[in-house]
């Protein structure tokens, strides 16, 4: 058995983005099929355009467009890809200084080995099938088959040099295709991570696979912790010494939950409350069932209600819920110091 | 000795001289997150008459990075915020983060390390949902908690219970908010029909708090230049830094008072002495509270030391929180009428530093010359304040 | 400026921690080690700060409940910084400056291997036109070691060189994740792995935690025989595009240097923060330093690289190079975001002189 417990944890969530105005002029010129820079004060092409200007701190104003083809500045392997990025085989991540601009910009290079990629190759861009205003629109950079490269005979574009010109960013568009500036965008931010409990904490959830609620003593201050903690609060020392509990307790204070919000399990209204266990110093969370919501009072008197034997696991909810006990209420004194 | 609260050294002088916040709303999607930071900062910078090359540290502070999904922003975010070739700090203290970030900015001014500081903080929370960002289940566990509200309106019903106070005590500081929120163009609500009537007829969500008594989520940023004492004795009416304090504590601990932290005892404590101050309700004249749900305004003001505990809900029953009352509080609006979290503790530095400044506008109290701003963070378990005075202090 | 002295270090590395990412685990014992080492108790601690990320643990608010490890009833003055810890020892620096306080434990933790380490990492760039494309940090890395490479500033003989030397230091650090050097042409007979690194070039994935304690004037003369003084310590940042800037170089690591009154001439150990072997090579041009500095003696970030103490733990394995007697002038570097972005530099002396810091 390992000395923790562990599962696995998904933080997912597609951000909505807005753009602000430089970017704007950017993604959209890619949804358009166009490279957007920008010229800084200090003389340079720069894209993607930064938002402000290196030296003056103004928002940039200046754009130009620039070549879809260019020239290899750096380059690195990617022998292992991580989920999300432009391919899920090996490629390069390449700098490429596009012709027109005066630095580089990052994009992925589709080359099946790191023999077809050099320093100071010529790539170009190779656009996405549809575009709709990301970095994405750029599917990749491609090596340019020149005319004087040993190859099957299919002629790239070649290197065009044109004239630096104006960017000038217009409404026009092929048929079909979304119009209108690019204000917002949606980036997916998808990440699994492998969570551990603490030992403290696992000895915790494991004894609940014994229908058992195990708190652990605090060895400087004595106090019971339900779960136990790797430090207690107070003394900053691990709790040690196991305290069974009993599935008993009252509830300090509660509050009843009206609202619904993404990735709520529990169906409001329901009643959130601290539950004081006897025997522990600390209350804990959870939730009050099986009485009307507006029934429950501090000081209520409640039990655990257990879910089938077969259904429970390592988990704090192998206690579907508390329930009154119908006992007298608690006197506020003997848990007003939990509040 | 004690490591904590020495009170015989003398700090470099330092004081709020330019202060710049956005117009907080629901959704900015005119902006970038850049954008955003940049409409505060300009307007600090504007306010303090200095141009970007004559700061010379940047502080970013901001809550949780899961709002927006981008790992410590303040890096990508250098270039834009012209912190390219001088120290960039980010702080993270949860909630109080804005607080603590002009605290940070402000020991680097009075350790003599650094001449003007800028302090920025932001959140673009319109990227995600906030209660999704903060709720993110935790395995082995019962997802019980809804949110921010789910986990304050516990400890809101424990204070009622203890204290007493009359049901309706939360209505008024919400009504009392919203109405000064209209007297701040910068304010997200601007809800002129909003009375104790009102907040007392909207939902309950996390019972006992209803809906009006919850603050907004809004996208927001706040910046502030710190300036040394040379810098400060040339600006026109520098808010100077009287005390400045930070305490935490645990967030569940046997028997810790939640309604009523030891933590934000201890440093209002604190606070009160750096500052000189023996009764803060007569000394201080106009208080920015973090105040996210209605009901910690009288719990604050007991956990500040402005009234006896227990007592809080009088000072607000009696009016006495209002901006003509003897502790104008959150004359803003405060967090329940704008709340871009990260940047809500920074406005409630940058909103007293106006006050002693003369400059906060129709909510302006007249002749304040002590302010105090107040953040807090977690489970009630963080805080950060300062004392900020129209006069330079003395002793 | 206050004199103000490294006089604790603990720290624990591990290339896989099975425990909760708050590490409040590793703490506890790090932080008895401190007391250990200085005669302290957390009661004679004025100030706290770490340095943690929410996106290394995958929640919000990861650092809230590390606290704990401290023992915070009665509460404590504390700040948290969401960067290398290093500048968390930063921030407590310039605390004592002002001061108000006059001791600081500094601690920051990570568990890396709970995520995809280089993945996780690809959001921290910009979130419009960089992440979506998700360049992993080795990727990055990549790039910046072929521009040199190019350019004739090193080369991968140069690389494997501070490999093999790292991992052949490393055997003596019990810390050490990755240790067990060969030879440089058994190394460069190694296969590529991300075109130009091979794997002995990228630091290994690493979980861990780290404090020090920094203690001023005579609490630190009571709680160590031979304090590491500060003498000067600053830090800077760069911009992020990697398009922008001249990869070869690090500007904001030169900056701060720079910022450092007393220079860095005449440090005879330096702990660099390189995660990547061609990094070290860069640092030392942009450090300006000698050829007779002893870099990395502990092993350094190839041996083992620990997310947000990986900075905090250079200053440490500076300070003890003061502490043992075995050099008198020592450099602490740290690191932080895309290929040496931001940058800080703690130089510390066996005597106490002029102090300088930040960049005035």
């Amino acid at each position: 058995m390992s000395r923790t417990l562990q599962a696995p944890v998904t933080v997912s969530f597609d951000y909505t983005r807005s753009v602000g105005p430089v970017l704007g002029r950017f993604l959209t010129g890619l949804r358009e099929g166009r490279l957007v820079a920008a010229r800084t004060s200090d003389g340079r092409v720069v894209i993607p355009p930064p938002e402000f200007d290196p030296v003056t701190h103004l928002e940039t104003d200046d754009f130009v467009e620039v070549s879809p083809t260019g020239v290899v500045t750096s380059w690195s392997w990617v022998p292992e890809p991580v989920a999300g990025q432009p391919f899920d085989r090996p490629f390069a991540f390449a700098l490429v200084e596009l012709d027109g601009a005066t630095v580089p910009m990052l994009h992925a290079l589709d080359v099946s080995s790191p023999d077809e990629v050099s320093t100071g190759m010529l790539v170009q861009v190779r656009w996405a099938e549809e575009r709709s205003g990301l970095i994405t629109d750029i599917a990749c950079f491609e090596p340019v088959a020149g005319p004087d490269e040993v190859g099957d005979g299919v002629s790239g574009p070649g290197r065009a040099r044109p004239e630096l010109r104006d960017e000038a960013p217009t409404e026009q568009s092929r048929p079909g295709e979304a119009t209108g500036e690019i204000t917002t965008i949606i980036t997916p931010v998808s990440l699994d991570y492998l969570y551990a409990a603490s030992p403290e904490e696992s000895a915790f959830y494991r004894g609940l696979l014994e229908g058992r609620i195990l708190g652990q003593r605090c060895p400087t201050c004595h106090k019971v912790y339900v779960p136990p903690r790797s430090a207690c609060p107070v003394d900053g020392v691990a709790t040690t010494d196991e305290v069974e509990l009993s599935d008993k307790g009252t509830v300090t204070t509660f509050c009843i939950v009206n609202v619904p919000f993404l990735g709520q399990k529990i169906t409001p209204p329901y009643v959130s409350a601290y539950v004081l266990l006897d025997g522990a110093d600390i209350a804990f969370l959870h939730l009050i069932l099986d009485v009307p919501a507006e029934e429950v009072r501090m000081g209520m008197r409640v039990e655990a209600v257990w879910k089938p034997r077969d259904e429970w696991g390592t988990t704090i909810e192998n206690i579907s819920h508390f329930r009154p006990t119908g006992e007298p209420d608690a006197d506020y004194d003997t848990y007003k110091q939990h509040l | 000795m004690s490591g904590l609260d020495r009170l015989d050294h003398r700090k470099n002088l330092a004081a709020v001289i330019g202060v710049g916040q956005t117009h907080h709303r629901a959704k900015r999607e005119d902006v970038s997150m850049a954008g955003l930071c940049r409409e505060a900062m300009d307007r600090a910078l504007a306010d303090a008459n200095l141009g970007r090359d004559d700061i010379d540290a940047i502080v970013v502070g901001k809550a949780p990075d899961l709002f927006e999904g981008v790992r410590l922003p303040a890096r990508y975010l250098a270039e834009a915020l012209g912190a390219v070739g001088k120290p960039l700090l980010r702080v993270h203290t949860a909630g109080s983060v804005g607080g603590s970030t002009a605290r940070v900015g402000a020991s680097l001014v009075q350790a003599g390390v650094h001449t003007r500081g800028l302090t920025v903080a932001f959140v673009k929370q319109s990227a995600s949902i906030a209660m999704w960002a903060l709720s993110v289940p935790v395995p082995f566990n019962m997802p019980v908690h809804a949110g921010a509200g789910g986990y304050f309106a516990p400890h809101v019903r424990s204070y009622i219970r203890r204290s007493g106070a009359p049901t309706h005590v939360g209505a008024i500081v919400a009504a009392k908010d919203r109405q000064n929120a209209l007297k701040n163009p910068y304010a997200h609500l601007q809800n002129k029909d909003t009375t104790v009537e009102s907040v007392l007829a909207s939902q309950m969500l996390w019972d006992p708090i209803r809906y009006d008594e919850t603050c907004p989520s809004s996208d927001g940023a706040c910046a502030l230049v710190i300036a040394d004492e040379d810098t400060a004795r040339s600006a026109t009416s520098p808010a100077w830094i009287h005390g400045q304090v930070m305490r935490s504590e645990a967030t569940s601990a046997a028997e810790r008072d939640q309604v009523n932290p030891q933590a934000g005892r201890d440093a209002a404590a604190y606070l009160w002495k750096q500052a000189g101050i023996t009764n803060p309700l007569e000394e201080i004249d106009a208080a920015e509270i973090y105040v996210p749900f209605s009901w910690f305004e009288p719990m604050w003001l007991e956990n500040l030391g402005f009234t006896p505990e227990g007592e809080g809900w009088r000072l607000t029953e009696s009016g006495g929180t209002a901006m003509d009352g003897v502790l104008p509080v959150n004359c803003s609006g405060g967090v329940l009428s704008s709340n871009p979290i990260g940047a809500s503790g920074m406005l409630r530095f940058a909103e007293a530093a106006l006050q002693v400044r003369g400059q906060a506008g129709e909510h302006q109290v007249d002749g304040a010359r002590r302010a105090l701003g107040h953040a807090y963070g977690g489970g009630s378990q963080f805080f950060a304040m300062w004392v900020v005075g129209s006069e330079r202090p003395t002793g | 400026m206050r004199d103000v002295a490294v006089v604790g270090f603990a720290q624990r590395q591990m290339s896989e921690f099975d425990g909760s990412p708050t590490c409040v685990e590793l703490l506890v014992p790090i932080f008895a080690e401190c007391y250990e080492q200085t005669g302290f108790t957390r009661k004679d601690i004025g100030f706290w700060c770490s340095g943690s990320s929410d996106y290394l643990a995958g929640r919000s608010f990861s650092f809230v409940s590390a606290v704990d490890a401290i023992g915070v009833i009665p509460p404590v003055n504390e700040s948290h910084v969401e960067m290398d810890a290093a500048w968390a020892l930063y921030e407590a620096w310039v605390k004592i400056q002002t001061g108000e306080i006059d001791t600081a434990l500094v601690y920051g933790f990570g568990k890396a291997s709970a995520g995809v380490l280089r993945r996780t990492l690809a959001l921290q760039l910009d979130p419009y036109a960089m992440t979506p494309l998700w360049p992993d940090t080795v990727s990055l890395a990549g790039l910046q070691a072929r521009a040199g490479i190019d350019a004739g500033l090193w080369d991968e003989r140069a690389m494997a060189e501070v490999a093999n030397r790292s991992l052949t230091d490393a055997e003596k650090n019990q810390y050490a994740v990755r240790k067990g050097g060969s030879s440089v042409e058994e190394l460069l007979a190694r296969p590529m792995y991300a075109d130009p690194l091979r794997k002995h070039d990228i630091s290994p994935v690493t979980d861990g935690a780290a404090a020090i304690v920094l203690a001023a004037g005579d609490r630190a003369r009571d709680a160590s025989d031979r304090p590491a003084w500060i003498s000067g310590i600053a830090h800077n940042v760069d911009p992020i595009s990697m398009g922008s800037r001249d990869l070869t170089r690090a500007p904001s690591a030169a900056a701060a240097a720079g910022a450092v009154g007393t220079g860095l001439d005449g440090v005879e150990v330096a702990e660099l923060h390189a995660p990547f072997s061609h990094q070290e090579l860069l640092l030392r041009e942009e450090l300006g330093l000698a050829d007779d500095v002893a870099v990395n003696p502990s092993g350094g970030p190839l041996a083992g690289n620990p997310m947000f103490t990986g900075g905090l733990i250079r200053i440490g394995e500076a300070a003890r190079r003061i502490w043992d007697g075995s050099a008198t002038k020592v450099l602490g570097h740290a690191t932080s975001g895309p290929a040496l972005q931001q940058n800080l530099v703690c130089v510390m002396d066996a005597s106490t002189g002029s102090t300088t810091g930040g960049a005035r």
